[in-house]
């Protein structure tokens, strides 16, 4: 170990040692407490203690956190140390206090005093350590008392480089917690012009300042485009030598060229100049270039450094996404790096390939490589970059490669890591459907994935075929064949029993001809499956018998025995035991045609989502796989034409799942409720047709909703729905009132509500049926009740179909069914709802945004609205009288969920900031969600 | 953004922390023990980079210690593993070889380079001969004062 300059600390050696030398960590412990205890004493009784001393110990009290342990004292001493006129002593009270000081300490009024000091003073090693200290704590506190002196520091003419570099990025922390710091005026275009500063340091410190301050107001820094695109090409074509010390490894400034190219990823289209974007177009092929040439060192520094801009450099071609010839380029260059020995370039190639195969420019590109893609997923030894190759696969998918990409993640299936077969069956599911143009082969994927995995095999995605089959008639025979099929084997998955149970209830009619597949050889199978199933499935198969005893008249004793076994009629499952009773009445007792019409075919389903889509969003958030290819911003796409022209009924679904991917509720394409029975193909696609045109004339703000009960919810020249609804803890009632407009009935009148099972499990929506005729000029009453169970985001949505002189017409309406319904408004004094407001600050209990406020700034207007809004509206609470606290209680049927509000008005900069304090971090998003932009 | 960073040794203990947002402790211990279950777990030629919560994770190992990044979604992986190299680089050229007993028993020196090099999780100074100099000039006036006690201890001052 080499002696280290400066002063050491003897004392502090020495324990370090001590500690290192204990042998059991209760001895290290025991040495601990004995130093703590030395310390507590010196610090109360010794009050001759020098500068020095408390500089030794408050370093042992950091090493002793730094361990791990709780440290509870020495911050005054720490504190003290800062006023000191020593550098050595003042830099260790300010680590003490950067370390282990949180935001709102008592002790930050001191802190902030001695910052003041230290920022006067000339020595620019004393105000840079002022500086870090202000970023390392970053609090509302620091910002308020520094927002003069930092921005002054930062742009004027007598300011160090090294101190003017930390000044840009201690702004940028304290922006980050109070975005009201920046100046605004002729301070833009000063910030601005640090992009053209001559220290290269001062520029890199500056770039990420205002690429932040560009992400709150793009138009207000409009001006740095321009700045960066000159810098950023002057970085890329200069020698390695021409920037002396910025030179990492022979690559010019990688840091800042990367912070540029970032910057300018914050405008789309970047720049409207065409000089500009001709140069910078220039710059982006020049790097590209580079890529090519051979290397100037073997380290991995310069490849990393070399290749981090690269990679930025294509990032930005993939947001523009307007210069084909560039993204060919950078696919290319990505495709290169597919077989690098380095990992981390193939992980980093397959996760920015997964854009560019969104991009129409580059997705054939991008598909050239589908061979060598499909080979990582295989091969790669990490999980991650197999898992990446997955990604990569599924965004490259279309009508074209699906049979193939979805066969190899099938086969893949079989011997991947558990930690990701549930997201890539949720993949092959959702990949199976949107490009199925035969829906056998749907059904054989989906049913290879039950055979192959089927632990992983969500009830979205089982229920999802059922649906599918349900709905459409040309697959129900080989369906049912198929399952039949796979039924023989003798190990089968619960959920392929679920799934031949239901088809072959509802279609084995159609193989039983074949004697192989007789009707009693499908009960016989399916019965050998019932008892090693779980009491769910068992109840669906039970169903299915009672359906057979239907369809196939012959076996009814057969199945009426199974009704009648002791372990059925007399299941300890109550679910169990009705079915069994009541299906063996009902077989006894029913005749023919009763029995017909209770079991009558399944109706078909709304055909509106793939929910498996939602449950992949869910699993990953943030990071949603993508399998859109985006439209296209310029000149007309010439290479992916083909693949809009699908046919019919597989298009429909396309822009179905199309629709789901921008989270937008349009109406299914193809509705089949209400048709009559023998449902025809052609009809629905014409049908499907109309369903798009007519929509778009909604004219209904269901927002406002958020601070009302009652009211118009939608209106339009046919219809006009009216809305009231009480609350009481955790049940709503909501009565829908319909009126008709027009001259005419609206026939087929049907009201259907759009609200998953999963989500339903946490509101419980009933709906009462109504007539499917609304007379002329006439209004009917629809009553719905609501019970809270678990707190949930958004709403449920119903669409409303009907006909329209001989026209379908198709709606989606938001219901006021927002979570903060059930709230109970809270009463309290300041003490305690700051007291509460102290205990509610997790990271997962807080939630703010900041937005502009609805022009203009209308405080009367936002305290209506919070008084709407369900929780109590506290006066006299903040001391700032503008500033509007509220406090409530979420009621939902398994706990209660306290919920704190704040909106701070900024009259000036006609903003608002609001805060969610709540006890779940569910409720403190959804509450801030709900709320943010409405006022 | 860099949102923190942590050095720990093969033993999986903790040698230096920096946080450059404000979680509450116990969340910080959560997390620290979580990454360096993880990262000990992985093998030598794996990937650097992983997804982890919602951000991503850079981590390298040097001899016996590993450094560990956590950044924002569209930060850039690669150059983090530089910044991470160049800071190795700083405690290599102060200390002269850096080894991990450096940073133990220097662990104050250690945050003052890092301070120097990253200002609120964001790159501050990226040429290595300025963060020196900036170093050097906080030792020289350590030094000065320590030289000045001394001589006022022995009464020439």
């Amino acid at each position: 170990m080499a002696p280290v300059r400066g002063d050491g600390m003897r004392g502090l050696a020495v324990f370090i040692s001590d500690i290192r030398n204990c042998k059991s960590k209760e001895a290290e412990v025991k040495r601990i407490n004995k130093e703590l205890a030395n310390i507590r004493s010196k610090f109360k009784g010794d009050k001759t203690l020098d500068g020095y001393q408390k500089k030794k110990y408050v370093c042992k009290l950091l090493f002793i956190f730094l361990l791990g342990h709780d440290i509870d004292f020495g911050h005054m001493e720490a504190v003290n140390l800062l006023s000191s006129n020593k550098y050595s002593e003042k830099q260790i009270g300010y680590l003490f206090i950067s370390v282990l000081v949180n935001t709102n300490s008592d002790l930050i009024r001191l802190i902030i005093q001695s910052i003041k000091n230290d920022l006067q003073s000339r020595n620019p090693v004393h105000v840079n350590l002022a500086l870090q200290c202000i970023a390392n704590i970053g609090s509302r506190d620091m910002a308020e008392s520094f927002s003069n002196e930092i921005p002054k520091l930062l742009v004027s003419g007598d300011t160090m480089d090294v101190v003017k570099q930390s000044a840009a990025l201690c702004l940028l922390r304290l922006f980050r917690s109070s975005p009201d710091i920046i100046p605004g005026g002729e301070w833009t275009s000063r910030i601005i012009h640090l992009l053209n500063d001559q220290h290269m340091g001062v520029v890199t410190a500056a770039t990420s300042l205002i690429d932040a301050l560009v992400k709150r107001n793009p138009d207000e820094y409009k001006g740095c485009v321009n700045l960066a695109v000159s810098r950023l090409s002057r970085i890329v074509t200069a020698s390695y030598t021409d920037l002396q010390d910025y030179t990492y490894y022979f690559v010019p400034a990688p840091w800042l060229s990367v912070k540029l190219l970032r910057l300018l990823q914050n405008y789309n289209p970047v720049t409207e100049e065409a000089g500009v974007r001709a140069r910078l177009n220039e710059t982006l092929e020049t790097i590209l270039n580079k890529a090519q040439e051979p290397p100037k060192s073997k380290k991995v520094q310069h490849s990393n450094a070399k290749n981090a801009v690269l990679f930025e450099a294509i990032n930005l071609i993939i947001h523009s996404d307007s210069e084909p010839n560039l993204l060919v380029r950078a696919c290319n260059q990505l495709g290169q790096f597919l077989s690098n020995r380095e990992t981390n370039l193939r992980y980093l190639a397959l996760e920015s390939m997964c854009h560019l195969a969104t991009s129409e420019f580059s997705h054939e590109e991008v598909k050239k490589h589908q061979e060598v893609v499909i080979l990582s997923m295989k091969m790669e030894k990490d999980v991650s970059v197999r898992q990446m190759a997955v990604d990569l696969l599924y965004a490259m998918c279309d009508r074209g490669n699906a049979e193939e990409i979805v066969q190899e993640m099938l086969n893949y299936l079989e011997t991947a890591d558990y930690s990701i077969r549930e997201e890539m069956v949720l993949k092959v599911a959702i990949l199976a459907e949107k490009y199925a143009t035969d829906y056998t082969w749907y059904v054989d994927v989906i049913l290879n994935l039950i055979r192959i995995a089927g632990d992983y095999v969500s009830e979205e995605v089982w229920y999802r075929v059922i649906q599918i089959v349900i709905n459409r008639e040309e697959v129900q025979g080989y369906a049912a064949k198929t399952v039949f099929e796979a039924l023989q084997a003798p190990a089968c998955h619960e959920n392929m029993v679920k799934v031949g149970g239901y088809i072959l209830g509802e279609f084995g009619n159609l193989i039983a001809g074949d004697s192989r597949s007789a009707p009693l050889v499908q009960f016989k199978l399916l019965h050998s499956k019932y008892h090693l199933c779980s009491p769910m499935t068992r109840a669906l198969l039970l169903s299915t018998y009672i359906k057979f005893i239907n369809l196939f008249p012959e076996i009814r004793t057969n199945i009426q025995e199974v009704f009648r076994q002791h372990s059925n009629l007399r299941s300890a499952d109550a679910e169990l035991q009705q079915r069994a009773s009541e299906y063996l009445q009902l077989s006894i007792v029913a005749s023919t045609d009763v029995l017909a019409t209770v079991l009558e075919e399944m109706p078909s389903f709304p055909e509106r989502e793939s929910s498996i889509l939602a449950v992949l969003k869910k699993k990953k958030p943030g990071r949603v796989p993508e399998n859109e290819i985006r439209e296209s911003k310029s000149p007309a796409p010439t290479s992916i034409t083909q693949n809009n022209t699908h046919v019919n009924h597989s298009n429909k679904l396309n822009s179905n799942a199309n629709a789901d991917l921008l989270g937008l509720s349009t109406p299914p394409a193809n509705n089949i409720n209400n048709l009559s029975n023998n449902s025809n193909s052609t009809l629905i696609d014409v049908l499907g047709d109309i369903y798009g045109n007519n929509n778009a004339a909604a004219v209904y703000n269901t927002k406002k909703f958020l601070f009302k009960n009652n009211g118009v919810l939608f209106e339009n020249e046919m219809l006009q729905i009216g809305v009231k609804s009480e609350f009481r803890q955790n049940l709503g009632r909501l009565g829908l009132f319909y009126g008709n407009k027009t001259q005419v009935p609206l026939t087929n009148f049907n009201p259907v509500l759009q609200w998953n099972a999963e989500e339903g499990l946490k509101l419980n929506v009933q709906m009462k049926a109504v007539e499917p005729t609304l007379e002329a000029g006439a209004q009917i009453q629809q009553l719905l009740t609501a019970e809270c169970i678990e707190d949930y985001a958004d709403a449920p949505t119903i669409d409303i179909s009907f006909r329209y002189n001989g026209t379908q017409q198709k709606f989606s309406i938001k219901l006021p069914l927002t979570v903060n319904k059930f709230f109970e408004p809270t009463e309290m004094n300041a003490e305690s709802f700051f007291a509460r407001w102290k205990n509610l600050s997790g990271e997962q209990q807080r939630a703010q945004k900041v937005f502009k406020a609805a022009q203009p700034l209308d405080l009367p207007g936002a305290r209506n609205k919070l008084m709407g809004f369900g929780m109590q509206l506290l006066d006299q609470v903040d001391p700032n009288p503008d500033n509007m606290v509220c406090a409530g209680i979420i009621h939902t049927q398994s706990q209660q969920v306290g919920c704190l509000l704040r909106l701070e008005p900024n009259k000036q900069a006609q903003m608002f900031r609001l805060t969610i304090r709540a006890s779940k971090e569910t409720v403190t998003r959804e509450i801030c969600d709900l709320l943010s932009d409405q006022f | 953004m860099m949102l923190f960073m942590l050095l720990f040794s093969r033993q999986g203990k903790l040698r230096l922390q920096k946080w450059y947002m404000a979680y509450p402790d116990k969340t910080k211990k959560k997390i620290t023990r979580e990454l360096v279950t993880t990262i000990l777990a992985r093998k030598p030629k794996m990937c650097s980079f992983l997804e982890w919560k919602d951000c991503k994770i850079v981590y390298k190992r040097y001899a016996s210690l590993y450094f560990c990044c956590a950044i924002e979604q569209n930060d850039n992986e690669l150059l983090t593993l530089e910044i991470i190299h160049r800071y190795v680089e700083l405690l290599d050229k102060y200390f002269g070889s850096v080894c991990e007993l450096d940073i133990i028993f220097n662990f104050e020196k250690a945050y003052f380079i890092l301070d120097e090099l990253l200002i609120g999780g964001e790159i501050q100074e990226t040429s290595k001969k300025n963060v020196l100099k900036a170093i050097a000039s906080q030792d020289l006036l350590q030094e000065d004062e320590a030289v000045e006690g001394t001589l006022r201890d022995i009464g020439l001052l």
